[in-house]
């Protein structure tokens, strides 16, 4: 090889921000290649995806509803994947988050008090902290790997959302289908925009991202995240609870995703349906990553993504498209970054010793 | 006998369901052995299930659709390989990148191909030895993948235990700073290993598509490549137990279509449930054990090795 | 070696100034849980106020168990097997013992002395936001860390183009004297160093052992524990030794030779650093 990757003496603070444009322009470039090869022209299809979407006010409303869930869940994830704690199962945590808030109204259909819809957005975290905190018990407990287990109870949440409204929360007026009822007006996020679909969940997200900006920059619980992740050994040095920090760090993004859940069948989605998320706590991942793990990043992360959502379905109507462009994008988005993110720790020097690198 | 007529069927299918599990395995099991996690599974399986499906549709011909989903399999192996080992991005991100983009390509590939049927892979068939009750058709009549997930295992347990070229992989995975200064290319038999669990699961995935069920659906797998991760865990990265594992879960996953078939009265979704609680169980059981992990888990697994360094 | 030819303060070998005891450490046992990790067997002895206390040994002979037992990193079996002032300490975690006035400098500046990858200021507030008070109304106070951080910077003659920048960013030499002077700015009552130049420079190395023997002067009780019988005997009052996880009897230096030293060491001695360990308890 010509080329020999060196270490950098530090990491490259300018790297850190412009590796994500680098992964974004080369993703563009190839998904141009896929859209030639699917037969579309790809200035037009990059237009349909991208810009065509939120061209209108109603379209951008749009945007922030998607991405709403998105930057939940990867503002809860971030802060796990900064201390290596690797939950993966956001999607799982955000439908036991549905189960618990929809589970509220389900009972208290009747009921028509302002508490309804806290009480259902608290009880929405509550169940997605639940549901991560079994991970977190696993791991601190008997060391078993959270990746696993946090997804493996992706599934098991899934089924068991099906198996309440196949059966005791099937709504009794609906034809037996396999939906909850519909979730009454007390019950339902309050739109902040009228005429759109924008609702107060959105304003969660912007709690929960400046909240954990501040955790992560000014509070000792934020440092030990970033101390135990950066060197575990440095932690436990400075006596930093490496359990504690599994504990907070999962039971954290746990709730989030669980806010996240409650926001959406309490917002756009209106009930409890069989899939009640196109794949967001996954999608999250990718916007964990790609907004640096840091609260702002995913701000823009998640409007990107959220994009690919709307501008996959209007590729789709506009050009026939398969809707499946999306998951290739979203996932290239993620493949170009961390083939990029070499050059935050190392740079590219000529090979002039003649060894042969990679 | 009564009781021999309801058993053959039951074990028949079991090895259907543990077949992708096998394959998927015990090629990540490699791959981990030369000191590289590979969290793609799921999505490398799903290619090569998608792969092996539509070149069966289009050509008919399985030897070369198997091939298909090997070489895909591969193809997204060797994309984690250039991001891990060339690159050097961290493996568990990668891992995931790998998922997810497999899913998404998966799906892209499939979407004409969702629902149309295809014959299913054909089964071994020695008149005479087929015939006979009960072992026959469980010892002479499965299909040519079944016996090369056997084989596989062999292969695999005999390369790594008893060639040269196994120990030099094994010590790869155990301390790559030692076998690069003797003079090995790490990164060289790195990328060999994972190209490998990537053309394995590959396999795997064409036995989904073409013979467990043969057609193709998006996410079709359903968490099978990571079963696969946790079987390897459980086996404590040897070969032998990696199949006992991947029949045990194939056992747990038919347990629970028997189950609805002679009518238990359990909503399906329990019985379903299952093979993930049971994975979650096993992973409990087996890592409270730390020291025995750590002393059959690869030293230097999920680590980072730059030869500059 | 020149280590210790410049130092400009006389010999602190005055007993008199010497104080009450500070660390006392009683049978202390431990089996290690690390597949290649030494047990510590029976360990004995203390340290007082006023007074270097070295601990000499061939690498890989349990120090790396003590320091952690020392540090709350590994817990004793036994609170009493630890005793700082007489007060058991051997159940309470790192940051407890940081609260009663201990400091440690540990083997591995890198990755546990340090985040590699954080800047200096984040590194000084990480084993001293405590002691320094560096939190307040519950948000890290940055300005009082990078004051500190530059205080470090200053006085312990750090060369670094500033305190962002990282710690992998500074030389061995300057984040070992970071480390140090990190440590001893919080004024410990008892400050555990180990190796305290390991791959310092002559003129580093001289002002680590100089900020040692002053801070002993001041009162503060300082254990090392170093290979380098060279350093150790240039700064130390009393020297033990340390072989297969169990502890000589120390000996004051002006009693005992480097070739002594050396001996034990090596283990010759082995079975009588025992009986000798045992006959202390």
């Amino acid at each position: 090889m010509l080329l020999k990757i060196v270490k950098r003496p530090e990491p490259s603070r300018a790297m850190v921000y412009l590796t994500p444009l680098m992964a974004l322009v080369l993703t563009v470039v190839c998904s141009m290649g896929v859209f030639t090869f699917l037969g579309v022209d790809p200035v037009e299809a990059l237009r349909n995806f991208f810009i065509v979407p939120i061209n209108n006010a109603y379209g951008a409303s749009e945007l922030l509803v998607k991405a709403t869930p998105l930057i939940l869940c990867a503002i809860g994830l971030s802060v796990g994947f900064r201390a290596n704690v690797w939950n993966i199962g956001a999607e799982g945590q955000l439908t036991l988050g549905a189960i618990f808030g929809g589970g509220l109204f389900v009972y208290l259909h009747d009921v028509d008090s302002v508490f309804l819809l806290p009480g259902m957005i608290l009880l929405g975290a509550i169940g997605g902290a639940l549901w991560a905190g079994i991970p977190a018990f696993l791991k601190t407990r008997f060391n078993a790997n959270e990746i696993l287990t946090s997804l493996m109870l992706v599934y098991v949440a899934t089924l068991l959302l099906s198996l309440l409204i196949h059966g005791p929360w099937r709504d009794p007026d609906g034809f037996n289908f396999p939906e909850s009822r519909m979730f009454s007006e007390s019950a339902t996020m309050p739109l902040i925009l009228e005429g759109t679909r924008l609702h107060f969940g959105t304003i969660l997200a912007i709690i929960a991202v400046l909240g954990t900006w501040l955790m992560l920059a000014k509070t000792l619980v934020g440092f030990q995240i970033k101390v135990i992740g950066a060197a575990p050994k440095a932690g436990s040095y400075a006596g930093f609870s490496q359990k504690k920090i599994i504990w907070f760090t999962l039971l954290f993004g746990g709730a989030m995703a669980g806010i996240a859940g409650v926001s959406e069948v309490s917002g756009p989605v209106g009930q409890l349906l069989p899939s009640i998320s196109p794949g967001y706590g996954f999608t999250a991942i990718i916007v964990a990553f790609l907004g640096r793990l840091h609260p702002v990043g995913i701000i823009f992360a998640g409007l990107l993504m959220a994009l690919t959502y709307l501008g996959g379905e209007t590729a789709q109507i506009n050009l026939g498209l398969p809707v499946a462009v999306t998951g290739v994008f979203q996932g290239m988005v993620l493949f170009f970054l961390l083939a990029c993110d070499v050059l935050i720790s190392y740079r590219f020097a000529l090979n002039r010793t003649g060894r042969v690198s990679g | 006998m009564m009781g021999i007529e309801w058993l053959a069927p039951v074990i028949l299918t079991v090895i259907t369901a543990a077949t992708p599990l096998v394959f998927a395995a015990i090629g990540e099991l490699v791959t981990e052995k030369s000191g590289v996690l590979n969290l793609g599974v799921e999505g490398m399986m799903l290619v090569g299930a998608v792969s092996a499906f539509v070149t069966a549709t289009l050509t008919g011909n399985y030897i070369l659709a198997v091939a298909a989903g090997a070489l895909a399999g591969m193809f997204m192996a060797f994309l984690f390989g250039i991001l891990t080992l060339s690159l050097m991005a961290n493996q568990v991100a990668t891992g995931l990148a790998l998922t997810l983009f497999g899913v998404g390509l998966s799906a892209l590939i499939g979407q004409d191909f969702v629902g149309t049927p295809v014959t299913a892979l054909a089964k071994l068939n020695i008149p005479g030895l087929t015939d006979i009750p009960f072992i026959g058709p469980i010892l002479f009549g499965q299909d040519a993948l079944v016996y090369l997930s056997f084989v596989s295992v062999a292969a695999v347990s005999w390369f790594l235990y008893r060639t040269k070229a196994g120990l030099i992989l094994r010590a790869v995975g155990d301390s790559h700073t030692a076998a690069h200064s003797i003079g090995y290319s790490v990164i060289g038999i790195r990328y060999l290993a994972v190209m490998f669990g990537g053309a394995m699961s590959g396999v795997g995935g064409a036995y989904l598509s073409l013979a467990y069920t043969p057609m193709w659906a998006e996410n079709m797998t359903a968490g099978r490549g990571w079963i696969a991760l946790a079987l390897i865990v459980f086996a404590t990265w040897k070969p032998g137990l990696v199949l006992i594992g991947a029949y045990m879960f194939g056992g747990i996953t038919i347990l629970q279509l028997h189950a609805q078939a002679a009518g238990l009265d359990l909503p399906s979704q329990t019985l379903s449930m299952l093979p993930y609680l049971a994975t979650v169980i096993v992973l409990v059981l087996i890592s409270k054990d730390q020291s025995r992990i750590r002393k059959h888990a690869p030293a230097c697994i999920g680590k980072i090795f730059h030869p500059a360094a | 070696m020149m280590i210790g030819t410049n130092l400009t303060t006389p010999r602190h070998d005055d007993g008199s100034k010497r104080g009450p005891v500070r660390l006392k450490v009683h049978n202390l046992s431990l089996d290690s849980h690390e597949q290649f990790g030494i047990d510590l067997n029976l360990i004995n002895f203390d340290v007082r106020g006023g007074e270097v206390m070295g601990i000499a040994g061939v690498a890989g002979n349990g120090q790396v168990e003590l320091l952690e037992v020392l540090s709350g990193e590994m817990l004793c079996d036994e609170a009493e097997h630890l005793l700082l002032e007489g007060t058991p300490i051997g159940k309470l975690n790192p940051t407890e013992r940081r609260e009663l006035g201990i400091a440690f400098v540990p083997e591995d500046r890198l990755g546990h002395g340090s985040v590699p990858d954080m800047s200096l200021t984040d590194n000084a507030f990480l084993s001293s936001y405590g002691q320094k008070k560096l939190i307040s109304n519950g948000l890290i106070n940055h300005k009082k860390s990078t004051q500190y951080a530059e205080e470090i910077v200053a006085k312990f003659d750090v060369r670094t183009a500033g305190v962002t920048h990282t710690a992998s960013s500074l030389s061995g030499g300057n984040l070992q004297k970071f480390i140090v002077g990190r440590e001893m700015l919080q004024d410990p009552k008892l400050i555990i160093i180990a190796h305290p130049t390991w791959g310092v420079d002559a003129g580093a190395a001289a002002a680590i052992h100089q900020a040692i023997i002053d801070l002993a002067e001041n009162g503060a009780a300082v254990l090392v524990v170093s290979q380098d019988l060279d350093e150790l005997f240039a700064i130390s009052n009393r020297i033990a030794v340390i072989a297969e996880g169990r502890l000589s009897v120390s000996r004051d230096i002006k009693e005992i030779s480097i070739e002594q030293i050396g001996l034990l060491m090596g283990g010759t001695e082995g079975s009588g650093s025992q009986k000798e360990a045992q006959s202390v308890a």
